[in-house]
């Protein structure tokens, strides 16, 4: 599969500058392990350099979750991280929001490290994390209202954010009054609105139905397009990654380290039901299944105790 | 209007029962007064500005003695919450302090603040803030931790971080044990006025007791309980309702 996705070239509609340096012939379809330390690039979006996580869990174990992450993400990339519960992929987003200190290692965003959270980082959760106190246009408007812009430009942005989600006439409605895809749309707004440049996205429409997917996965590829922002995206799903990203991470079991790299250079739009894509996301889940199997197996053995690394700390 | 009916009957009722056994005189009137006795009384206290004002007097020195109490306790519960070694030396001494009654600090405050409106706060603010402080710590803990966050994700910190994000997400965790709260306030300071001549709900109440006045008596106990009433009617019910609104939370049973 990993040939027919270099050989077909990106069609998707390109902005008029584009955003996306060209992808050097070293990238490999598919690259194991580290391989993205020998490459010289220029400075990405986002670095993860030997990235190490271990904390100690409730019996006084040490656990490794993450294990020398090295990651470049380039600026108006669309990346998908996928891998097994557990390995990892979500606690990788919360370092790179600055919500989490690593153990070791470095994010670096623009080749500056990371010291906690900043608005150039917005992270939206699964469960969207709206704020149900507050109106839906209060909700766009907080990240600003922390930055202290002034009001009138505030609802002005606010509007704008609202209708690229489609939810201009929901403005002065209580989260609770909203669907589950309406309130990922309004959390979609409200990071966005922040202008922040990176977007990293907590598998935010698992706990949603199909249909609302689906769609959710056009107007998430249309405001990329539109806005081109470096998106960081995390999921369970290889086809919902694949149908995405332009580039799919794929983490291992406990410890999490990365395992494979897989562009992804189908045209876009793309739909989940391509055939294409199908393939495309065979090739990862392939991959993936070794990592589930780890992960079950480990689960049946050890009751749900988790792999325990003695003594890892860096 | 079925619901109504049933008020009406249950208290025509206690009423009639009242009235049946005063009339009957098994104890002298001064003893057991009638409904009527009570109603004259509380005309008259309204009348000669007496209750008028008590009302005021009284619910300044609540309103102040809780308020102080709701502003201590919420920094005392979050501190408590998010600070483990606070949490483990003084959580326990705070849910032990919550067993002893309030109006113990009555000597001590004598004491401390002299024969004073203060030593009345002080009291007061004992009784209360034990409760607001553990519900505060409380609802810090049950309040989703995905607020926190989203809000420092979105760039609050600090006081922002507080007062935008941590208190209003806490708040439907809170309100029962603010409710608590202004309930201790309240006896505390109705206690304690009965100890000091001060003016207060509590000093009429002890002024009728002390010219065996019990028609008196009774309808000041009646003043304590409506305004009690009210408070928790009209503020604690409008502020429920409004976080309802808001959080889409069933209504509390």
């Amino acid at each position: 599969m990993s040939a027919n996705a270099q050989t077909v070239p990106r069609r998707f509609p390109v902005p008029a500058e584009p955003r996306v340096p060209a992808r050097g012939t070293k990238l490999g379809s598919v690259s194991v392990g580290h391989a993205d330390l020998g490459l010289v690039t220029p400075v990405s979006k986002v670095g993860l350099s030997d990235i190490c996580l271990s904390y100690n869990t409730q019996s006084g174990e040490r656990l490794l979750a993450l294990d020398h992450i090295n990651l470049q993400v380039r600026a108006g990339e669309f990346l998908c991280i996928v891998g097994p519960s557990g390995c990892g992929k979500s606690t990788l987003l919360h370092l790179i929001a600055g919500l989490h200190s690593q153990t070791s290692g470095q994010v670096l965003v623009d080749g500056h490290p990371v010291q906690g959270p900043g608005t150039d980082r917005i992270l939206i959760f699964q469960e969207h994390g709206l704020f149900p106190w507050l109106t839906v246009a209060e909700n766009v408007e907080f990240g600003m209202k922390m930055k202290g812009v002034p009001k009138a430009e505030r609802q002005e942005k606010m509007r704008h954010y609202l209708r690229l989600v489609h939810l201009a006439k929901f403005e002065k409605s209580y989260i609770h009054q909203l669907s589950g895809g309406m309130k990922q749309r309004v959390a979609i707004a409200r990071a966005l609105a922040t202008e922040p440049d990176v977007l990293l996205m907590d598998e935010p429409f698992a706990a949603l139905d199909a249909q609302t997917r689906d769609l959710l996965h056009d107007e998430l590829e249309r405001i990329w397009n539109e806005t081109g922002r470096t998106i960081i995206f995390v999921t369970h799903n290889v086809r919902e990654a694949v149908r995405l990203g332009d580039r799919v991470v794929l983490l291992t079991f406990r410890p999490g380290r990365v395992k494979s790299d897989f562009p992804v250079s189908l045209p876009r739009p793309r739909s989940l039901e391509d055939p294409d894509v199908a393939l495309a996301a065979r090739a990862v889940l392939d991959e993936l299944r070794e990592e589930i199997n780890r992960s079950l197996e480990v689960e049946y053995n050890a009751g749900v105790k988790p792999h325990i690394v003695p003594g890892e700390e860096a | 209007m079925k619901r109504a009916a049933r008020y009406i009957i249950f208290y025509a009722a206690l009423l009639g029962l009242w009235t049946l056994l005063a009339k009957l005189k098994i104890w002298p009137p001064y003893l057991f007064p009638t409904p009527w006795g009570v109603a004259e009384a509380l005309y008259a206290g309204f009348q000669d500005h007496t209750y008028w004002i008590a009302i005021r007097v009284s619910m300044q020195r609540v309103l102040i003695g809780y308020g102080i109490s709701v502003v201590l306790g919420m920094i005392l519960g979050l501190g408590v919450a998010s600070n483990k070694f606070l949490e483990e030396t003084m959580g326990g001494l705070l849910v032990s302090l919550q067993s002893l009654p309030s109006i113990c600090w009555w000597p001590l405050a004598l004491l401390w603040f002299g024969l004073s409106q203060n030593a009345i706060l002080f009291v007061v603010i004992m009784g209360s803030l034990l409760s607001v402080t553990l519900a505060m710590e409380d609802g810090r803990k049950q309040m989703p931790k995905i607020f926190g966050h989203a809000g420092r994700n979105l760039g609050a910190k600090g006081f922002k971080l507080f007062w935008y994000v941590l208190l209003p997400a806490s708040l439907p965790f809170v309100v029962s044990g603010l409710k608590q709260g202004w309930a201790f306030a309240w006896r505390s300071l109705i206690t304690a006025e009965m100890l000091y001549l001060s003016l207060g709900l509590g000093q009429v109440l002890m002024m009728g007791r002390d010219l065996n006045d019990m028609s008196a008596v009774i309808a000041v106990m009646l003043l304590i309980i409506a305004l009690g009433y009210i408070v928790d009617g009209v503020v604690f019910k409008g502020m429920e309702r409004h976080l309802q609104n808001k959080w889409g939370l069933a209504p509390a049973n």
